[in-house]
């Protein structure tokens, strides 16, 4: 048995992630009253919201007529109807007060001749429901996510929030079904710290590093989605992993649609603007999944571009160069960097790059994770919560449309701090738990710490991104996919011939990685087996072998449970309600960009 | 003559020399700073042979490569790796800058890696910001009050907005402070060129109404006259900004607005 010394921690409420989600969800429990603390595994401006660039969708009505029903419209139509409208319906409508908040807060926003925050043209986001292009997401520049990161951490604080800085989250505290806090390492002293807490909201973010290239942070490995697995609950809707169009060729970083939104087009081998034989109305502003398939379907009927034909060109040049400065000058700077193009003169070469997880924790729109019971109904997890892109709430469905990641962290991190309010008293008494689900989660750590087998954890994360990224890509069929499921096995296998070189306790980034190994490798089979589960065509799943969307027997959640090495599967049903009278169920029809 | 008495494990040793396996056609030293606080060693430099044919174009590629193939023990931050968390902030070269947006090819000969200078250091690279994030939070770094409290938004003119780029863009990697020579002997009270960029973006801020309180807090001998224009700050920037210039203009509010 391994023993550590543990430091305790008792507070009302943990929030795991200081991230927007994170942030925004530890900003209001500070305001209610509540004893928070935030732990981050980085200094929180270091997370990945940072990277985010085109901007966060509300329908302010800065820049033409809008309304929240459009933006709900568009939203249920981009996630392919397997958003529950209830919860779209809370995304879309709190949307513009949550932006309006951020506005306050300090967020410089781009904008308007008349002082207002600027609104630019996104994928999929339409007028008078899909009748002509709409300008709802709020920008700052391209560097919205970063405008937003960083004032959110200035408010949290103002309000004084106590962050546990470079603590890795181990393992969540279950007893009795309910969630009684997490254990966390602290990688600054290497301590181990044991955090009670009535609620623990996990705001961990998406796992994309899953694969061998995406947009994502190194650090974007699911620790979240990894205890949650890891606690015998499930993830939901795994197989959904967006692919975003424009990634620059070879290295994957993020060029973002905003640069779309302002005029850019993608343009094949034969200098053919494709997108309008794809999606004769929005063109390059179709939903994310139809351009990245789109892009994928070109470079297979051998009209990509460069030496091996293996890319698409995005052309910003034609744009007038105030425009690319004032509004687009992140991207033109990484264009530089990355792919030595100058976007005034040069097209850069982009290819559809993994981005998002619409997939995760399943929770309701209070942000309360939820389970199935022994007889299969739902169930609230006591004293557990998710938000941001660790989630599945479910507004993305099965294809987020871009901007729609922003304005879901800061609504949902709000919800969830307001349910936590209501459920918990502050400083009211915790309960006793023992000691053995410490231990259990020690042990695991001690375990991988003293790994003496001989493969690296870079060797077995390796086989896994290398599998994702061939079998379970953009386009996907029986064939791959089972091939998939089997060989992801593999580097699930390869842990107990796993070698640690470094065992000391302090900033152990050698543990740390393999720490993110063991909770990507579980989200990858989850994402496997529910991919080869799934015998239709909806949003990001795309199969080649089932074409089309089977509303009769697939209008439904997957439910995956991760248990010693196999995965489980079960449903759930989609919400096909609306939350309020201000607005009807948009019945499921023909999806057309 | 005088003795000077230096922390015992401020000398660096020689350490390990990694040769590259794969033949020697593109090959490139680097140098590396390595630190175990659990070893109760001294520092040592190791050096790395690598294979630049099979290692992507940046330094933290390189980094990578090393800590896939070659010594997983090797420490230090990284996230986004395109230039925008800030996490990977480093000496390279002799430079302070971001090993993810710099190139290998920028540098001519062996390659230094060193962490940020003056910091104390956690382990290899990765250096404790903890001081200068506190100083962050000296300043206070949130909007005050606010002139419209009403619901909608608060308008800001184009002109005004402008007045915030090449400020709010700052990524607090510490580049910059840890390069000011006034911040490595006065750190602990010179608040050093980040924070100050970050004072003058919310001092600038038209929404912020807190502007001469603001100015007081810093309108400081220690806090903001350390600054001697030595200008390594705007040198240093991985974001092309000018930490200088804010100080400078700090400076000049104070004259023009009669804080004293």
């Amino acid at each position: 048995m391994s023993s550590y010394k543990i430091i305790d921690h008792e507070y009302d409420v943990v929030v795991v992630g200081a991230g927007g989600s994170g942030l925004r969800a530890a900003v209001g429990l500070a305001e209610s009253g509540l004893k928070t603390a935030c732990i981050s595994k980085v200094f929180p401006t270091r997370s990945h919201t940072a990277a985010a660039q085109g901007g966060i969708s509300a329908a302010l009505g800065n820049m033409g007529e809008d309304d929240w029903r459009w933006h709900m419209y568009d939203t249920v139509k981009g996630a392919d109807w397997l958003g529950d409208q209830d919860a779209i319906e809370y995304l879309c409508k709190e949307a513009p007060e949550a932006v309006i908040e951020l506005e306050k807060y300090g967020v410089p926003f781009s904008r308007t001749e008349e002082g207002k925050i600027y609104q630019r043209p996104f994928g999929g986001m339409t007028k008078n429901y899909g009748n002509g292009v709409a300008q709802r997401t709020c920008a700052a520049a391209d560097r919205t996510g970063h405008a937003i990161l960083h004032t959110l951490y200035g408010q949290a604080l103002k309000k004084k929030t106590e962050f546990f800085i470079e603590h890795f989250a181990l393992d969540l505290l279950m007893h009795n079904d309910k969630c009684q806090g997490v254990l966390t390492w602290s990688l600054q002293d290497g301590t181990i710290n044991r955090f009670r807490s009535k609620i623990t909201i996990l705001a961990t973010g998406g796992y994309g590093r899953a694969y061998f290239s995406a947009t994502s942070a190194h650090t974007c490995t699911g620790d979240g989605g990894g205890m949650v697995l890891r606690a015998g609950l499930p993830l939901q809707d795994m197989e959904f992993v967006q692919f975003h169009p424009t990634g620059i060729y070879g290295v994957g970083c993020l060029i973002t649609e905003g640069s779309r939104g302002e005029g850019g087009f993608l343009v094949n081998s034969e200098g053919e603007r494709f997108m309008e034989r794809y999606a004769p109305s929005a063109k390059d502003l179709a939903s994310r999944d139809v351009v990245s398939r789109s892009m994928t379907i070109e470079i297979n009927e051998g009209r990509g571009v460069g030496k091996n034909k293996d890319h698409i060109y995005l052309h910003l040049n034609h744009l007038d160069p105030k425009v690319l400065s004032e509004r687009l000058p992140g991207i033109s700077e990484s264009a530089k960097v990355f792919a030595g193009v100058d976007v005034t003169k040069e097209p850069i070469p982009v290819l559809p790059t993994v981005h998002y997880n619409m997939g995760g924790i399943s929770t309701n729109y209070h942000g309360q994770v939820l389970t199935k019971d022994a007889n299969g109904s739902n169930k609230i997890v006591d004293g557990l919560m998710a938000v941001g892109e660790a989630a599945c709430v479910s507004v993305h469905g099965a294809n987020r449309l871009g901007s729609n990641s922003l304005i879901d962290l800061v609504v949902f991190g709000k919800a969830a701090a307001k349910k936590a309010a209501e459920l918990v008293k502050p400083n009211s008494k915790h309960e006793i738990i023992p000691d053995s689900e410490t231990q259990k989660s020690l042990d695991r750590f001690d375990k991988l710490r003293n790994s003496n087998g001989s493969t690296s954890t870079a060797n077995l994360r390796s086989l896994m991104q290398k599998t994702m990224q061939n079998k379970c890509a953009v386009f996907r069929t029986n064939k791959t996919l089972q091939e998939g499921v089997n060989e992801i096995k593999k580097p699930w296998e390869g842990l107990s011939d796993l070698s640690v070189k470094d065992r000391s306790l302090i900033f152990n980034t050698d543990l740390v990685e393999t720490l993110e190994f063991d909770n990507l490798i579980r989200q990858s089979m989850v994402t496997m087996a529910s991919a080869e589960n799934r015998k239709e065509s909806r949003g990001a799943h795309s199969r080649e072998d089932f074409k089309e969307r089977d509303d009769n027997n697939w209008m439904k959640h997957t439910l995956a449970w991760h248990k010693s090495g196999s995965v489980d599967i079960d449903y759930r049903d989609v919400h096909k309600h609306t939350l309020s009278n201000d607005v009807q169920y948009f019945p499921p029809k023909a999806r057309v960009y | 003559m005088v003795q000077f008495a230096l922390p015992k494990n401020s000398k660096i040793n020689p350490g390990k020399y990694h040769r590259s396996s794969n033949g020697n056609k593109n090959l490139k030293k680097f140098k590396v700073y390595r630190w175990n606080p659990e070893d109760g060693k001294n520092p040592s430099i190791d050096t790395f042979e690598l294979n630049l044919n099979d290692c992507g174009p940046m330094i933290l590629d390189a980094l990578i490569k090393i800590k896939n193939e070659t010594d997983s023990t090797l420490t230090f931050r990284r996230s986004c790796r395109e230039g925008v968390c800030g996490s990977c902030a480093m000496n390279i070269d002799g430079s302070n800058t971001l090993a993810c947006t710099k190139a290998i090819s920028d540098i001519k000969g062996d390659i230094n890696v060193y962490p940020l200078p003056h910091m104390p250091v956690i382990k290899d690279l990765v250096a404790n910001l903890t001081k200068l994030y506190k100083q962050y939070e000296s300043i206070e770094p949130w909007m005050q009050s606010l002139k419209n409290k009403d619901i909608k938004e608060e308008k800001q003119s184009i002109s005004e907005r402008s007045k915030l780029d090449g400020l709010y863009e700052c990524i607090m990697c510490a580049c910059c402070s840890t390069s000011c020579p006034s911040y490595w002997w006065n750190g602990d009270k010179y608040l050093g060129p980040a924070v100050l960029l970050q004072a003058y973006r919310w001092i600038i801020d038209s929404r912020d109404n807190e502007r001469k309180k603001r100015l007081k807090k810093v309108a400081d001998e220690l806090k903001l006259f350390r600054c001697h224009t030595i200008m390594n700050c705007t040198n240093a920037c991985p974001k092309g900004l000018n930490p200088a210039k804010a100080i400078g203009s700090i400076k000049k509010m104070l004259v023009t607005e009669k804080i004293k």
